[in-house]
């Protein structure tokens, strides 16, 4: 084993740096060092699978239950995460739950990301009144306590998983607004900007290129924040019956009927919760990370 | 050589002035009081000047003398309170000269090189995004962007996929340079090009941008508060203060036979290269007026030392005193009333 290579080994090695490897390649490359994110993206992965095979994978029914056998402790013979108020399978509906929770908590989050950060970047390239107009009106429903807002919106639309949604990323739309509007501002006033509107290019042109990669990174990342409070407000209003309705079994629903018993099953209590949190910070840390893997200065 | 320095979209022959400003204007809203008249910052207040084909004309003054604000007034950075840019020609804007057209004959280089570099593109698509955005395909646009590497001083097959964080502060400014020749120019505005790097860098820039000058038959704009560079460079000098032009002329007239209190000053300010004759003191004390308010008659005359009484009434008028040389001066201006004024 010679330790010395060959001239033609070392020139069929690929260069240190390759210049043809493409920018979604090095992202790649880069989200692949950052262990945070590999592993919160392999959690998030497992939860979506679990949401599609959810029949397959639960040992039981979601939907039946005996009251002879409601509240057994986590680890009982049969019930590995115990029953729950009406003695039906915590885990089986925990699983089957992530189905309509993915669901209620990531469908309005991606609506409103499109929405307001479409209406935020072109307020704060165009500036001027325009901006105050777009952002006057967001403001609006901004003063709202979001709570309220949804349960406004999905009362007057009707109860309903759709209006549910709608109502959801209605009031989604304002946060990121404006923060989507505040990162343009910072952006539309760099040189680079100026130096590319000096080259005559129509402002689209000068969006698509110069502005949108350098502001859709922390727009991102704050989006997947609003993931839980999506998932807590959607169990607000299913709570009111305004959004899934019992018996369904979806995270917040089961949070908020298994609230009664958490003197008497605190841990089963909390499983849903758990589950809630294990989703939303998942989201976090691999957005998180995949805003830093997208970033060409690491 | 001097075929180089014939562009094939010269018009008005080597004798017609490549852009004439007249009368610019430029006054930005400060936000004052609700009651009470609203304020207004007198940025550029009213500014003439002409750049010959071919030649460097250097704007010097002091900060916040609107230098930068001219220079964003002619890329049409910043819209115009008043005033008309005529290319070589033909009046900008509106019924001439497109735009569009204006934009790719005139380019800039900023002072932040970092700044002015989209942090998110390799050099080669920032140097390739004005052609391709002027129709040029892809590849061609590449081609062009790898030719002006080569041209600025920086190897293609080692550059042209780096991103801006990648390279110093020089390189980064030589990238800039290619970007705005990209389009093919012939009016170059470096805006401080080369006040942020240090001085050896500075000076190969310097040289960089004579030789391309001479090469591709450019005229530049040369804005910088950095005296002996803008005398090294430019063929003419226009002074600013207060958002109006103080003096024009030829350089070594500016500098060395300056007609204007203000200039005269500043020259005298030059660091001495001969240690036995040292700047003793400064040659004006305190900071510019607020351009909010600016002083009545002759601007300059809160910190004139041939201030006189009429110099606080009667606004100058930039008017010849010399060949090419212009001075804003109630001491040069015949029956102006100034005890030094030629009676008329």
């Amino acid at each position: 084993m010679a330790l010395a290579r060959s001239t033609a080994e070392i020139a069929a090695l690929p260069p240190v740096i390759d210049k043809s490897e493409g920018y979604w390649a090095s992202v790649w490359r880069r989200l692949r060092r950052d262990k945070v994110a590999i592993i919160a993206g392999l959690v998030v992965l497992a939860l979506i699978l679990m949401a599609i095979f959810a029949p397959y994978i639960a040992p039981a029914d979601p939907l039946s239950g005996r009251i002879t056998r409601r509240l057994r402790p986590i680890g009982t013979e049969g019930f590995p995460l115990g029953t729950d108020e009406l003695g039906r399978d915590m885990l089986s509906r925990l699983i089957h739950g992530a189905r309509m929770s993915l669901l209620m908590g990531v469908t309005p989050v991606i609506i409103a990301f499109g929405l307001g950060s479409t209406i935020g970047i072109v307020a704060g390239y165009l500036g001027g009144w325009f901006n105050t107009i777009a952002m006057r009106t967001i403001d609006i429903f901004y003063a709202f306590p979001s709570v309220l807002l949804a349960v406004a919106l999905s009362g007057a639309l009707g109860a309903g998983l759709t209006n549910a949604l709608v109502s959801l990323s209605v009031v989604f739309i304002p946060p990121i607004a404006r923060v989507a509007e505040a990162v343009t501002t910072q952006v539309r006033n760099r040189d680079y900007v100026e130096a590319a509107r000096a080259s005559g290019a129509p402002g689209f042109t000068i969006v698509r290129v110069h502005v949108l990669g350098n502001v859709l990174g922390p727009i991102f990342v704050y989006a997947t924040s609003l993931i839980s409070v999506s998932m807590i407000l959607a169990s607000g209003l299913s709570f009111l019956g305004l959004g899934v309705r019992p018996p369904e079994p979806e995270w917040g629903l089961m949070l908020n009927t298994l609230r009664t018993v958490i003197y008497s099953q605190p841990w089963v209590a909390a499983l849903p919760g758990l589950m809630i949190f294990i989703t939303s910070i998942s989201f976090n840390l691999l957005s998180d990370g995949l805003r830093s893997a997208m970033d060409v200065k690491q | 050589m001097s075929s180089a320095l014939i562009s094939p979209l010269d018009r008005g022959g080597p004798a017609q002035p490549l852009l004439t400003v007249r009368g610019l204007v430029k006054h930005f809203a400060v936000k004052g009081s609700v009651f009470g008249a609203k304020a207004v910052v007198r940025a550029v207040d009213g500014v003439d000047f002409e750049i010959l084909k071919g030649e460097t004309l250097g704007v010097v003054g002091e900060s916040g003398c609107g230098k930068s604000t001219t220079a964003r007034l002619l890329m049409h950075l910043i819209a115009p309170d008043a005033g008309t840019l005529i290319f070589d020609g033909e009046p900008v804007g509106t019924g001439g000269l497109a735009m569009r057209e204006f934009r790719r004959q005139v380019q800039m280089v900023f002072q932040d090189s970092y700044a002015s570099l989209n942090p998110r593109l390799t050099v080669e698509a920032s140097i390739a995004f004005g052609p391709q955005v002027h129709g040029i395909a892809t590849r061609a646009a590449i081609d062009r962007a790898h030719g002006l590497l080569d041209r600025v001083g920086l190897d293609p097959s080692r550059f042209a996929s780096r991103y801006p964080h990648e390279l110093s502060g020089g390189q980064r400014q030589r990238v800039n340079i290619a970007r705005a020749l990209a389009l093919q120019p012939r009016l170059l505005i470096l805006d401080e090009a080369v006040s942020a790097l240090d001085k050896s860098v500075e000076a190969q820039v310097l040289n960089l941008l004579l030789d391309l000058k001479e090469e591709f038959g450019l005229t530049y704009l040369f804005i910088s508060h950095d005296l002996n560079v803008v005398r090294f460079m430019s063929d003419r000098v226009a002074v600013m203060y207060l958002g109006k032009v103080a003096e024009i002329g030829p350089s070594e007239t500016v500098f060395d036979k300056a007609a204007h209190p203000y200039s005269a000053a500043l020259t005298r300010s030059m660091p001495s290269m001969d240690p036995d004759n040292r700047t003793e003191e400064a040659p004006i004390a305190g900071d510019p007026p607020n351009p909010i308010n600016p002083p009545s008659g002759c601007r300059f005359h809160t910190r004139c030392t041939f201030a006189e009484a009429p110099c606080s009434a009667t606004p100058p008028t930039l008017a010849a005193v010399g060949i090419g040389h212009k001075v804003s001066c109630l001491m040069h201006e015949p029956g102006s009333g100034h005890s030094k004024a030629a009676a008329s």
